[in-house]
């Protein structure tokens, strides 16, 4: 037996962290909004990490109770675990609930500006909000994957697992399970999928289960996309 | 360096220790230092099956409490010097086994120059399954021609991805190998099961074999030997391809195809 067994090591690792933008202050409303998101994948939010985002919100000159937003999400089941755009008092209001902050550095969206040059990062795990997520292994069922961005995957999708997005999905290989692109309301969100038997696919929220896909559309490249609020299916050729 | 392999399927009674006491014997029959250890505490049955249960004096957990040393605890096998089994308690329950524990025994067993641990895991997906998987090199999933077998493989392959060692420490990850067992392809023709190709179109993995439903799986276990050693059942045959395959040997796949009758043999096949 080794005479030194490691007691601990710190590491530095890049994880995927679903971002929850809140737009207005209107607790009520943020509640309904939530309750309807949950519903629609209750196992994807469960015990789910969150990094919730009022930058948008203090622009519009809101403000918001922080302590009474981060009862509503662990109401639904949801963990809080950074703040986003906060200012001074709510990144406070955060520390006091244990809640780390993190400063808003969407790198890939905003253009090269002085001020992001300002921002001083932060020893956290790095949240990457934009870049495409590749999957090449299985998606087996039982596990989710949740990507900010596009998300590609090359592997098949089982049965019982679920892949979210909150841009395009392209599946190069069989879905069997659950995917929902532009989770985040973008209705021009796409599926793109070479063999498509899921159990259920949505577009910002507007999704249809496995009964209503027609059994023919496996085994081909398809697209899925929005019109008005019906998802269409379109062979690629 | 110890190679641990553990022997897992999520759902129960698809196989899991039959198939642990046949590869463990085929590995060690080649030569090769092997230990095979029941996790299954409470419900052991490993013991039965290798023949030794009435030289079973001291278990896993007596190991894991400081009762009993693991050499006091390992059973030489008795058709093959190079084997030994380290069984399970019959009188605990399950929460008496510990990551730490398990990993320690581990550890002692790399340092004897065990060349292969084999990990007869419970069925579920509970601390007992999650413990018999934690440190494994290898996975050998076993699977049913049945829809919620491969279901319940394919949450246990999930679980291998995220919940290992080798997962958590960002390591290389677990190698995955499909071993599909009681198969039948009379039944498959009839539609009853699902196919070879059915089953690894979903669960998309490596077959390392095909072990088909036989008799001589039940009359070994009867006379406490591992199948392996009835060389000319099919079931044992089919278990030494497994071996030689995982050793690195490359044999063709047998006992997908239905044995041609009489008939078939004078007037071939299709
Ligand atoms: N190839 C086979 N042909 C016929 N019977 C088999 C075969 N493999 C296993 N069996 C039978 O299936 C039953 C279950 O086998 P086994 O105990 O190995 O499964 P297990 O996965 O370890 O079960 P558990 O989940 O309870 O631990 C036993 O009765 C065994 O004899
Ligand atoms: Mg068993």
């Amino acid at each position: 037996m080794p005479n030194n067994p490691p007691i601990l090591e710190f590491k530095s690792g890049s994880f995927s962290v679903p971002i929850l933008v809140l737009f207005t202050d209107d607790l009520k409303a943020i509640k309904q909004q939530l309750q309807e998101k949950v519903d629609l994948a209750p196992e994807f939010f469960k015990k789910s990490p969150l990094i919730f985002d009022v930058q948008k919100l203090n622009k519009q000159g809101h403000s918001v109770d922080i302590s009474a937003l981060v009862d509503i999400m662990r109401q639904f089941g949801l963990l809080p675990t950074g703040i986003r755009g906060g200012n001074a008092q709510q990144n406070k209001e955060a520390l006091e609930l244990l809640i780390p902050v993190y400063s808003v550095h969407t790198s890939t969206t905003l253009p090269d500006t002085q001020k992001q040059k300002i921002v001083i990062p932060e020893p956290v795990a790095d949240i990457n909000t934009t870049a495409t997520t590749l999957i090449t292994r299985p998606v087996r069922s039982g596990q989710r994957i949740y990507a900010s961005g596009d998300l590609v995957v090359l592997a098949p999708v089982s049965a019982g697992a679920e892949i979210m997005s909150e841009g395009n999905i392209h599946i190069y290989n069989t879905l069997r399970g659950r995917a929902l692109a532009g989770v985040q309301g973008n209705a021009d969100a796409r599926i793109f999928c070479s063999d498509l038997q899921a159990e259920l696919i949505s577009i910002a929220g507007n999704y249809k289960i496995s009964e209503a896909i027609s059994s023919n559309v496996g085994k081909k490249s398809v697209q899925v996309y929005l019109q008005g609020h019906t998802l269409i299916i379109q062979d690629i050729v | 360096m110890t190679r641990i392999i553990v022997v897992t399927s999520g759902k129960g009674g698809v196989g899991k220790t039959t198939t642990s006491a046949a590869i463990a014997m085929g590995v060690a029959q080649k030569g090769h230092k092997t230990a095979v250890i029941d996790f299954d505490v409470g419900l052991r049955n490993l013991d039965l099956i290798m023949g030794c249960e009435r030289r079973v004096v001291y278990d896993i957990v007596n190991v894991i409490y400081g009762e009993a040393t693991l050499n006091q605890a390992l059973i030489r096998d008795k058709h093959c010097e190079q084997l030994y089994i380290l069984p399970a308690s019959q009188t605990r329950d399950k929460d008496a086994l510990s990551q730490e524990g398990v990993g320690q025994i581990l550890e002692e067993l790399a340092a004897k120059d065990f060349e292969y641990v084999v990990c007869d895991s419970p069925a579920g997906i509970e601390k007992g399954a999650h413990l018999a998987m934690y440190f494994a090199d290898d996975a050998f999933v076993v699977t049913n021609p049945e829809v919620a077998s491969v279901r319940d493989s394919d949450r246990m392959l999930g679980i291998l991805s995220s919940k290992s060692r080798r997962a958590e420490q960002g390591l290389e990850p677990i190698k995955e190998y499909l071993l599909l067992t009681r198969y039948s392809p009379e039944r498959v023709r009839i539609g009853e099961m699902l196919s070879v190709a059915d089953v690894q179109d979903i669960l998309s993995l490596h077959l390392l074999g095909v072990i088909p439903e036989s008799k001589s799986v039940l009359t070994a276990s009867n006379s406490g030997m591992p199948v392996i050693l009835d060389e000319k059942s099919d079931a044992g045959q089919a278990y030494a391809d497994i071996v030689a395959r995982y050793l690195g040997e490359d044999k063709p796949h047998r006992f997908i195809e239905e044995k041609k009758g009489l008939f078939g043999k004078f007037f071939g096949s299709k």
